[in-house]
């Protein structure tokens, strides 16, 4: 284990991520950084549901616009401070999450994904004609910055980076949290077989339910951050689209880790800065790169490279490899 | 009287185009258990050829119409080589993952070479028939008789040719077919080109009452999901059932309840029948 044991490697991160403001040569770069990690936190919550509980939610970004339009709605028509606002961003999506949950979450697999797609539809239609909520297709504008917290005030886009920075440690250390937990572990085993699962006394409705709610609190949260980053919304937000785009960073960086989504956020918006030109077109390239990701390439760049390792450890050991690695990879196969 | 058959003819327009829409997903469903996300880009793609063949080589609308479901079946057929063959033993997630991607690619690709812009496609029947106060445009009698006439040879089809047979007797028993020596292969390769080609027709005749976008395939197929859940998946007759409900539904739920809330209807359909009865309304095994 060199530089790139599991502690030192997400210190590096952070490192770079605190210096990161320091290093930009300009703020256009950081709110793409910004913009990044808001949709960063989103996808590790999707990733909670889709990589480690094998529900394929298709709804996700609907469940980041309720977030947004909670902080949206409250600050601008009700006259709310933001933090206020923000405090139930992430409840509010759970909240919905668990009548959405109660009934989706009864159907298997495909049915599930079918099931969440018609409900991001109305989630996005219910927001582009319901005008006396949500100003519809016009959209929120002037929604407030966060309000300055003691002595850090965040109108600029330097504090405003770190703030969202702020809350994707936060938001990936609970997920660290959550997934190396007994619950972590029960969403695996949910996702590596149903009924294996209920014959070992796991509760499938409610442990998914609450996958389920917990995963969509992080779209919640994540788009009561951008309504304050941004400080405009458009029924775009819950497009299906933005699921898509959050589908792709989870299986590029290793769908069912920790670390691969919130590479995969970070780097392929990256990736398509560097591919301007691409700009309207990127799907030209990343439609059939995500074709040949999940032919030849199923985990991703981390899950591959964790595989790799595992395998690397077992040939380079002498005595057969011992029985918990081989449990851990097994866990770890089924991504 | 006359606003309520107006309706029904309404109706009748939609279901037809859904009902041919959901019959090929239906049809994919069957042989491969997936829900196939790019089936609406195929339906898109065939709009667009369709499209260029009338605006750009001054082609006649049907034979525009036959270009279309030839380029599309062979899309179809192309995905299915290429992207759902070599993804045949994984996981289902893998494949609803590969389908989106062909989805996104199909999508930014129209859009790279016809731009994002909302196009018009001509008709040859624009005339507007009236009988007994009812006025029918052309185009809506075209595609109602289109759409069962299709719907009626691929009935045929199914039940009477051999070639046929071999597709249900896939859908029905995997192993079975395989035994008594159906090629697996060729049988998926078909229903993928069957099935892009009904997309790819529905389009040219839904697309000179409606307009020529990118993204136009999205809404149609979320409705054909619709269908083929309350249908029941992999269902043809249930395909075509569901499809007239839920034409009908939305041009009745468009005129007595509300216009800005008609694409809502079908999913509010779904979501509540699935919340009383998770297995679908004729389906067996939702769960």
């Amino acid at each position: 284990m060199s530089v790139l044991s599991p502690k030192i490697g997400w210190g590096l991160l952070l490192l770079f991520a605190l210096a990161f403001p320091y290093l930009a040569g300009n703020d256009y770069h950081l709110t793409v950084m910004s913009t990044a990690y808001i949709y960063a936190i989103a996808t590790v919550g999707l990733n909670l549901i889709t990589g480690y509980t094998g529900q394929f939610n298709l709804a996700h970004s609907g469940f980041m616009a309720v977030g947004a339009y909670t902080v949206g709605i409250l600050t601008v028509d009700h006259g709310w401070p933001f933090w206020g606002a923000f405090a139930l961003s992430g409840v509010a999506a759970a909240f919905l999450g668990l009548f959405v949950g109660l009934v989706s979450l009864r159907l298997k697999s495909h049915f599930f994904s079918i099931f969440t797609l018609c409900v991001g539809y109305i989630m996005y239609l219910l927001i582009e004609k319901w005008e006396s909520l949500t100003h519809g297709t016009v959209g929120i504008v002037g929604i407030p910055a966060p309000g300055a917290i003691g002595p850090f005030d965040f109108t600029e886009a330097r504090p405003q980076y770190y703030l969202v920075l702020f809350f994707l440690v936060a938001s990936l250390w609970i997920m660290h949290r959550i997934v190396h937990s007994l619950l972590g572990r029960t969403f695996v085993a949910i996702r590596n077989g149903d009924h294996l699962a209920q014959a070992l006394g796991i509760n499938l409705m409610r442990n998914k339910l609450l996958a389920f709610m917990l995963s969509v609190f992080f779209s919640g949260l994540a788009g009561g951050l951008y309504a304050g980053y941004v400080r405009f919304l458009g029924p775009g937000i819950a497009g299906v689209e933005h699921t898509f785009d959050m589908t792709m960073y989870m299986l590029v960086g290793g769908i069912g880790t920790l670390l691969g989504p919130l590479l995969g956020a970070i780097g392929m918006p990256w990736l398509t800065q560097y591919l301007q030109v691409l700009q309207d077109y990127r799907f030209v390239v990343f439609g059939p790169l995500l074709v040949i990701l999940v032919i030849f390439l199923p985990h991703g760049v981390v899950g591959t490279w964790l595989r790799w390792r595992r395998r690397k450890a077992a040939i380079a050991s002498p005595a057969p490899a011992p029985a918990p690695a081989n449990t851990a990879a097994q866990g770890a196969n089924h991504a | 009287m006359e606003l309520f058959l107006q309706q029904v003819l309404n109706g009748l327009t939609l279901g037809g185009v859904y009902s041919l829409v959901a019959l090929g997903l239906t049809l994919v469903y069957g042989i491969l258990h997936v829900p196939n996300f790019a089936h609406g880009a195929f339906y898109m793609a065939g709009a667009f050829v369709a499209f260029y063949l009338i605006s750009s080589l001054g082609l006649h609308y049907w034979v525009a119409m036959a270009g279309a479901a030839a380029a599309v079946a062979l899309i179809a057929v192309l995905s299915e080589r290429l992207v759902f063959h070599p993804l045949r033993n994984a996981p289902y997630l893998h494949h609803m993952i590969a389908s989106i991607g062909i989805l996104l690619f199909l999508e930014a690709g129209a859009q790279a070479l016809w731009g994002a812009d909302f196009h018009r496609m001509q008709t040859p029947y624009t005339d507007v028939l009236s009988f007994a106060g009812l006025s029918l445009p052309a185009q809506r009698i075209l595609i109602i008789v289109a759409a069962f006439v299709l719907v009626g040879l691929l009935q045929l089809f199914l039940k009477k040719t051999i070639t046929g047979a071999t597709i249900v007797a896939m859908a029905q028993n995997r192993d079975g077919a395989a035994l008594v020596g159906i090629d697996a292969n060729r049988v998926a390769m078909l229903t993928f080109a069957i099935s892009g080609a009904l997309a790819g027709m529905a389009a040219v005749l839904y697309a000179p009452i409606n307009l020529v976008y990118t993204s136009m395939g999205n809404l149609v197929i979320t409705k054909a999901f619709v269908i083929i859940v309350l249908g029941g998946m992999g269902s043809v007759p249930g395909a075509i059932v569901g499809g007239l409900i839920i034409g009908f539904a939305e041009s009745f739920g468009a005129f007595y309840i509300s216009t800005d809330y008609k694409d809502i209807i079908a999913f509010a359909l779904l979501v509540v029948i699935l919340s009383f009865r998770p297995e679908g309304l004729f389906s067996k095994g939702a769960r």
